[in-house]
């Protein structure tokens, strides 16, 4: 009963510190777009407009809910509780620091995969389920792309599989530490640069953000949707950006550890709590996100496919093969 | 307990599969066969496979279903077609309920309570079965595993040819 007890607090504190994060990356995100555009961002709501995920929390809350006539009732409204649950599932599994994790798997990586593909389903149903063109074309292009752009993400997610030799996200950090860069990023640099493009295209994100490219297809699947359960989409998306920029810090970035040779200069720096590091890792992958959405302008969808195909997918290749030389002849 | 588990697995599969074959749409068809799959998947965990499981979700649920669902977007199917099919001749329905008959036979007759050999369950449990498979398909199954890769490789070169000719 303890244990059970323990699990559903662990959880809470899990959801909860994630979920904020979520909220308030919305506000930076907003803020540094702005600021890149010569803008202040929001500014009205509480002190530098601190209060305004609040505020719109508490607005979207109370918008009606549509539904459209000739939608499928049912499959219209459970496509974002299938988005959005198949991501936050991934957090169970992520090791925050070095015993802080939901669940110790022995197939994290594969886990992980395995629940981003499956909640493509919740995209595709939604833009099927609502009887729109524009819906449609957009969660079609999405499932395509995020097809496309899983093979990339796995093949460059190999190469680290390869040369940590296990699954299990824990100890992919640990052997991480044991080399000699302390951070899988600089062997497989290669590797590195695929997933960071893959990892932009699976989440939805600019500059692949064709689903919901509004000059093309009004706001993509998204389009019928209104009010909570647009709300839920647009978490699930942000979730998922998370989700993304955890598996970076993780299996390229040295997870909740530094390089040895940084701390045989600065001693002191161990004494730092490992989810620091660890946090730092993840905030500057987000703010990455966010730096390129203010500065990328949106690539076509037939270009979309070719780089996914013709370029990350062999390069991913090449990755994997110069880590299995590099594994051969350091045995 | 665990029959308790295998019981719902069991009616569960079979409640779900006329569930999949029944309906009239088939996209509700697809997403029953869904449904399916992450069962299976589940009964892979059960059996402490997690890699297999892991695997069906992958592979089935991720990469072929979304398969079929394009194929019927791109068909534009709103109803199934009603037409004679094999299943519904008496001819029909003796083969393929014979078929699986005779399946479900060498199935049942080969398996033996006992195992001999290297990989025991309490070997696999100790290595991890993850490791196990790669060093079976790779080392044993080497061969199996190119050829496979080269079938595989046939379709995809003549879909390839398909598309060009159009264009």
């Amino acid at each position: 009963m303890m244990d059970f007890l323990f699990i559903f607090i662990k959880t809470a504190v899990v959801l909860s510190i994630v979920l904020f994060h979520v909220a308030y990356t919305t506000y930076a995100e907003r803020k540094i777009i702005g600021r890149a555009q010569a803008r202040m961002g929001p500014m009205e709501v509480g002190p530098h407009g601190l209060l305004q995920p609040i505020a719109d929390f508490i607005k979207i809350f109370f918008k009606e809910d549509i539904v459209p006539a000739n939608a499928e009732r049912f499959i219209f409204k459970i496509a974002p509780i299938i988005v959005l649950v198949f991501t936050l599932v991934n957090l169970s599994v992520i090791p925050f620091d070095r015993n802080f994790m939901l669940a110790d798997l022995n197939i994290g990586l594969l886990f992980i995969l395995a629940m981003a593909s499956l909640s493509v389903y919740g995209i595709i149903l939604a833009g099927w389920s609502s009887n729109s063109k524009y819906s449609f074309l957009g969660g079609i292009r999405s499932a395509s792309q995020v097809l496309s752009y899983e093979i990339a993400l796995g093949l460059a997610l190999a190469g680290v599989v390869l040369q940590a030799g296990s699954l299990n996200l824990r100890d992919i950090v640990l052997s991480q530490h044991e080399t000699v860069f302390g951070v899988y990023a600089i062997p497989q640099i290669i590797g590195f640069v695929v997933f960071v493009i893959a990892a932009f295209a699976e989440t939805n994100r600019a500059p692949f953000d064709l689903p919901e490219a509004e000059t093309e297809l009004v706001a993509g699947y998204l389009t019928e949707y209104s009010a909570f359960r647009y709300a839920l989409f647009f978490l699930g998306e942000y979730v998922a950006m998370y989700v993304m920029a955890f598996l970076c810090a993780i299996c390229f970035l040295g997870g909740w550890t530094i390089p040895k040779f940084i701390t045989e200069i600065l001693p002191f720096l161990e004494k730092v709590p490992g989810i620091i590091w660890f946090a730092i890792k993840v905030y500057v992958f987000i703010f990455l996100y966010i730096w390129v959405r203010a500065t990328l302008p949106r690539y076509r969808f037939d270009q979309l496919l070719l780089i996914g195909w013709k370029v990350l997918i062999p390069l991913g290749i090449l990755n994997l093969l110069i880590i299995a030389f590099i594994k051969r002849l350091s045995l | 307990m665990i029959y308790l588990i295998f019981i719902y697995f069991c009616i569960s599969f079979l409640g779900i599969s006329h569930m999949a074959l029944t309906r009239k749409n088939p996209v509700h068809g697809v997403l029953w066969l869904l449904l399916l799959f992450l069962h299976v998947a589940v009964v892979y965990l059960f059996l402490n496979a997690e890699f297999l499981g892991m695997v069906q979700v992958i592979v089935y649920a991720g990469a072929i279903l979304v398969m079929f669902l394009f194929t019927i977007f791109f068909l534009d199917i709103k109803i199934m077609p009603k037409e004679r099919r094999i299943a519904k001749l008496w001819e029909g329905r003796l083969v393929i309920g014979l078929s699986f008959l005779a399946v479900m036979v060498l199935v049942f007759s080969s398996i033996s309570p006992t195992y001999k050999g290297k990989h025991t369950i309490s070997y696999v449990e100790s290595v991890g079965n993850t490791r196990i498979i790669g060093e079976i398909l790779f080392n044993e199954y080497g061969l199996g595993v190119l050829l496979l890769g080269l079938i595989l490789l046939v379709p995809m070169i003549s879909v390839v040819i398909l598309g060009r000719r159009k264009a």
